[in-house]
């Protein structure tokens, strides 16, 4: 039972990460209509400038806002340069020039930081584990990632229902024509979503650098599952990508957990675990099919 | 024409290819992984070559060499590509630098099937090594079970009598936990598949706590690793269930990038930086003035393949024309290896002794892997026996 | 379409030019550059099948790699069975004959388009998208997990199949082959979008309400071309697993999914030339550009990107007469 609750909690974490990728994709494919493969580099870049920050000045302060810095800039310097000029074109565009992005920020990280894995530290104070219930010890610094999480959707969703930026992103996420034949000042609005979802995205690679290993091509192993997210939550939808993400995260956790051992009753060990591997990573996809055949604009569509 | 005269004839026309050959560099094509997580594998095995000629101020024995290199990015299909490319526009005939495995297993075969020579310093999958190995496929770093059978051997010596095991679910993963489990005497109580593109392992940190095993022995190069191990610290694990891995877990790469996660851990290995030889003191330290870091294994593999060939390009003065010549000059395999011993075994892949290592923080307040003990003296491989050559 | 001739001495000039290159090659003693053609000649047969529906029929799939990567495992699981000798699900029967193996491909791949597309164009947009993507990923992963065919590794094919006493291992027999292959497929895409079928797709791609007021069944009419197109890409797999003599799981993966969309939206969608211009440039671009320098990604990248923003329309669009003739 105990190591149910410990896998709930890991399937959450990695929700909470899926989250913040998918928040910004979501805004920005559901504000400005733009398919942005180029979310998962900004993930990285994040990852990168905290790594490098925290290496150089041994200050996780530093890193923390060296990486969301590096993203944010990262993000409206794509915008300014390339995304503002393909808005008016179709998906297929954005598609391979975003592409291109993706080519030229993976070999510029390379040709910058080379080709071995960066490691940052956890901060000393976030190091241990603390005990949920007797027995179980958890990472302290797993716990920050869900509690920033939650911080990040309240904010968000006080941002998006409180101001009047949030109003005009609901109204864009609706109805994009109209806000732009309103006279909203669109470009502005586009550059600031742009640079807010690039910021979370940095702020997930930031947190993620003392998880997982910061390397190269890291924006696109998460990049896929993140679309997943966005699609079955509902495009532009933030509480969709909340109730995706989650969902995401805890089947995908609880699949790799659980399913190789039920296998495992019914066929020769090595088997078992191979395909128990194979289903596994399928059961997402699965996921996202079902929720498609049967509610194709998504769990939460973003105007409920 | 009776066999005396045909083997004159041959001597004859190999002096006068020789003559001519002599003049032109020996080409050296090396398929290696440059791109990606697994990029500085290959990096290091480049280096390590591209070291050994330039000590020879660009030949090997004598030889004048030109080593051309390319990436395969860990695709097979990219391999065969550049494997036929180097045969085809630049008539290459020796070949080296695969990293990984499976692109081994896609390009090897049609390097030999073109009547080429294959000297591999780093993969050596068990397909290769028992009944399909062959005449022109030299194996210079181990049989990837040896790792494992070695790193079997240490946790039975260290006396741990439960194991949990892990690895990524492809063909050197599944090889790790076969080499692991012929050399283990204990009881193998889980055991894990993980997934090639996996980074987060908590999933499998909270199974490892549940089990409660003595020992844990896990595989995961490169990236992958370093995540592995980051996460067992976080995870509390460390310094409650000690871990015995084998050289590709723990590199170090690995050790300097996991920092205080790694100390403590035991490793298997058939190299160290610190072995006390000339050898190895002339390339670690060499390694170190040309590339401004310390060498990991892979780089003394891509040295010690460069001198094998050295060697044997030696004996035979640079011509490749006469395949089974040049192989019987790699096979006496006289070169000084930086790891001490090195003969090759019947199927062609090394008979070696390997090394119980740990990771420890010096008095300079750095990270090291110390040699501790030798755990297997004059290793071959399961395989040689159904190797007929 | 008809009364402009430059499109189709375009294609034929191509054609032409890829007749006469192996004999210069061979002149020039540069025999991998008939590997190297042979391999745009496959992708560009995979990407003029899905042009077919994405340009043509406006139907964005993001899982086309399934088709191919199915063509090519269908010709590496019939030859692995036909070396071990023990049937396939007990009673198949390996082979390693191409004029088996290759309609088995076509089969194999074409029954699944028609699985996957009755389920997939109930949606539409980026619906569309996403779930032809779903499906792909599970025959993915699906492959990684087999054991018996490789896994992740792959399945080796030792020799190419046989084809009535033809060498498929000599580079320029499997290269007139291919041509051939692809010269017929490309035809094949020419007659369909010209006929009344051609123009129905079109017409759905425009404006499906309009199609469906009028009384046609759109539903079945982008069916047939989703079939047509997912065999296409099984043609090229099972060619593919022939001429690498190779199949893996990287057959299937996204990124090849997106490599193919790719190279239609840089040739120019919705044109014959297009796919193949952009096959031909993709591969060209990348085997030029490494054999230039290492970090031949860097300078790949904002290329693609250039070309989006000033080449509108793709590279067809930038050959001289031409402008104006893609669906653009």
């Amino acid at each position: 039972m105990t190591l149910v609750l410990e896998q709930i909690l890991n399937g959450v974490q990695l929700g909470v990460m899926l989250f913040l990728l998918a928040a910004g994709l979501t805004l920005i494919f559901g504000i400005m209509g733009v398919i942005n493969l180029a979310h998962g580099s900004l993930y990285m870049v994040g990852a990168y400038a905290a790594a490098v920050t925290a290496s150089a000045t041994g200050s996780a302060i530093l890193a923390m806002l060296a990486g969301l810095a590096a993203a944010a800039v990262t993000g409206m310097a794509i915008e300014y340069v390339v995304l503002r000029r393909l808005y008016a074109r179709n998906h297929l565009d954005q598609v391979l020039a975003t592409f291109g992005l993706i080519l030229f920020f993976n070999q510029g990280v390379t040709m910058l930081f080379g080709r071995q894995p960066l490691f940052v530290d956890i901060p000393a104070a976030l190091s241990g584990a603390v005990e949920i219930v007797p027995g179980v010890p958890y990472p302290v610094y797993r716990l920050l990632i869900i509690g920033v999480g939650i911080a990040v959707a309240v904010g968000l969703y006080l941002l998006i229902t409180r101001t009047r930026i949030g109003m005009l992103v609901r109204a864009g996420a609706t109805n994009r024509e109209m806000v732009r034949a309103l006279g909203v000042d669109i470009r502005l609005l586009y550059t600031v979503v742009f640079g807010l979802g690039a910021l979370l995205a940095g702020l997930a690679g930031l947190m993620a650098g003392p998880i997982t290993s910061v390397q190269v091509g890291m924006g696109e192993q998460i990049l896929i599952l993140t679309f997943v997210v966005v699609v079955i939550g509902g495009i532009g939808s933030i509480r969709g990508a909340v109730v995706g993400a989650l969902l995401v995260g805890i089947v995908d956790t609880m699949l790799r957990a659980f399913l190789p051992t039920l296998l495992r009753g019914m066929m020769a060990g090595a088997e078992a675990d191979a395909l128990g591997a194979g289903l596994s990573s399928m059961g997402v996809y699965l996921l996202m099919a079902l929720v498609l055949l049967l509610r194709p604009k998504g769990l939460v569509p973003a105007h409920g | 024409m009776n066999r005396k005269g045909f083997l004159l004839t041959l001597t004859v026309l190999a002096g006068l290819a020789t003559s001519a050959v002599a003049q032109q560099p020996v080409k050296i094509g090396m398929v290696t992984t440059l791109s990606g997580p697994g990029g500085y594998l290959g990096q290091d095995i480049r280096d390590g070559f591209q070291l050994a000629i330039d000590l020879e101020g660009g030949k090997l024995g004598g030889v004048p060499v030109q080593l051309l290199v390319e990436d395969d990015a860990l695709k097979p299909g990219q391999g065969k590509q550049i494997a036929e490319k180097f045969m085809k526009s630049e008539r290459v005939r020796l070949f080296t630098g695969i990293v990984f495995s499976n692109v081994a297993g896609a390009v090897v075969p049609d390097i030999l099937d073109e009547g080429g020579i294959y000297v591999s310093p780093n993969a050596g999958p068990s397909n290769f090594a028992g009944k399909e190995c062959h005449r022109n496929y030299f194996v210079v770093s181990w049989q990837n079970d040896n790792l494992h059978e070695s790193a079997g051997q240490a946790a039975t010596d260290l006396g741990y009598k439960r194991a949990f095991i892990l690895a990524p679910n492809y063909q050197a993963g599944k090889d790790a936990l076969t080499g692991f489990k012929r050399l283990f005497k204990g009881e193998v109580i889980g055991e894990v598949y993980t997934r090639l593109d996996q980074t987060d392992f908590a999933a499998e940190m909270a199974q490892i706590r549940a089990a409660q095993p003595d020992v844990v022995f896990q595989f995961h190069p490169g990236g992958l690793g370093i995540t592995f191990l980051k996460q067992y610290q976080q995870a509390g694990l460390l310094g409650t269930i000690p871990m015995v891995v084998a050289a590709p877990s723990m590199d170090s790469v690995t050790m300097e990038a996991v920092g205080d996660a790694s100390v403590g851990i035991s490793v298997t290995s058939h190299w160290n930086a610190d072995f006390d030889n000339e050898a190895n003191k002339k390339f670690v330290e060499a390694f170190q003035k040309k590339y401004n870091r310390l060498p990991t294994y892979y780089g003394s593999q891509g040295y010690d393949t460069a001198l094998a060939i050295a060697a044997a390009l030696k004996a035979v003065n640079g011509d490749l024309s006469d395949t089974e010549k040049f192989r019987q000059a790699m096979l006496k395999a006289d070169f000084q290896s930086t790891r001490g011993a090195f003969k090759f075994g019947p199927n062609q892949h090394p008979v070696q002794d390997w090394y119980l290592l740990r990771v420890e923080r010096g008095s300079d307040g750095k990270l090291a892997l110390r040699t501790q003990r030798k755990v297997l003296s004059d290793h071959a491989d399961a395989y040689a026996g159904q190797c007929k050559l | 379409m008809t009364t402009n001739r430059r499109p189709l001495m375009a294609l034929g000039l191509t054609f032409a030019v890829l007749l006469v290159l192996p004999f210069v090659a061979t002149a020039l003693d540069s025999t991998a550059t008939i590997s190297l053609v042979t391999r745009m000649m496959i992708y560009a047969i995979a990407a003029s099948s899905l042009n077919l529906i994405l340009g043509y029929g406006g139907m964005v799939s993001f899982g086309h790699a399934a088709y191919y990567g199915l063509g090519g495992y269908t010709v590496g699981i019939l030859y692995a069975h036909f070396v071990s000798g023990d049937p396939l699900f007990g009673i198949i029967p390996g082979t390693n004959q191409f004029l088996i193996t290759l309609p088995a491909a076509l089969l194999v791949s074409g029954l699944f388009a028609l699985a996957l597309g009755a389920l997939s164009l109930r949606t539409s947009g980026v619906q569309f998208i996403m779930i032809t993507l779903a499906f792909a990923q599970m025959v993915f992963f699906l492959f990684v997990s087999l054991e018996m065919y490789g896994g992740d590794d792959g399945l080796i094919i030792r020799r190419p199949n046989e084809l009535l006493g033809l060498r498929l291992r000599d580079e320029l027999t499997f290269y007139f082959l291919t041509l051939g292959f692809l010269a017929a497929y490309v035809g094949l895409c020419g007659r369909i979008v010209n006929s009344r079928f051609g123009m129905v797709i079109g017409g759905i791609r425009q404006n499906e309400r309009r199609m469906a007021a009028i009384g046609v069944s759109t539903y079945r009419y982008k069916l047939v071309a989703f079939v047509i197109a997912g065999m296409g890409a099984g043609l090229a797999g099972a060619l593919m697993a022939n001429h690498a003599r190779f199949v893996s799981p990287d057959m299937l993966h996204w990124t090849k999914s997106g490599e193919l969309m790719i190279m239609v939206i840089l040739g120019g969608m919705g044109t014959l030339l297009g796919p193949i211009l952009g096959a031909i440039s993709l591969i060209g671009l990348e085997s030029v550009l490494s054999g230039w320098t290492e970090n031949w990604q860097f300078y790949l990248g904002p290329i693609l990107v250039l070309i989006v923003l000033f080449a509108r329309g793709g590279l067809y669009s930038l050959i001289p007469g031409l402008r104006g003739n893609g669906r653009d």
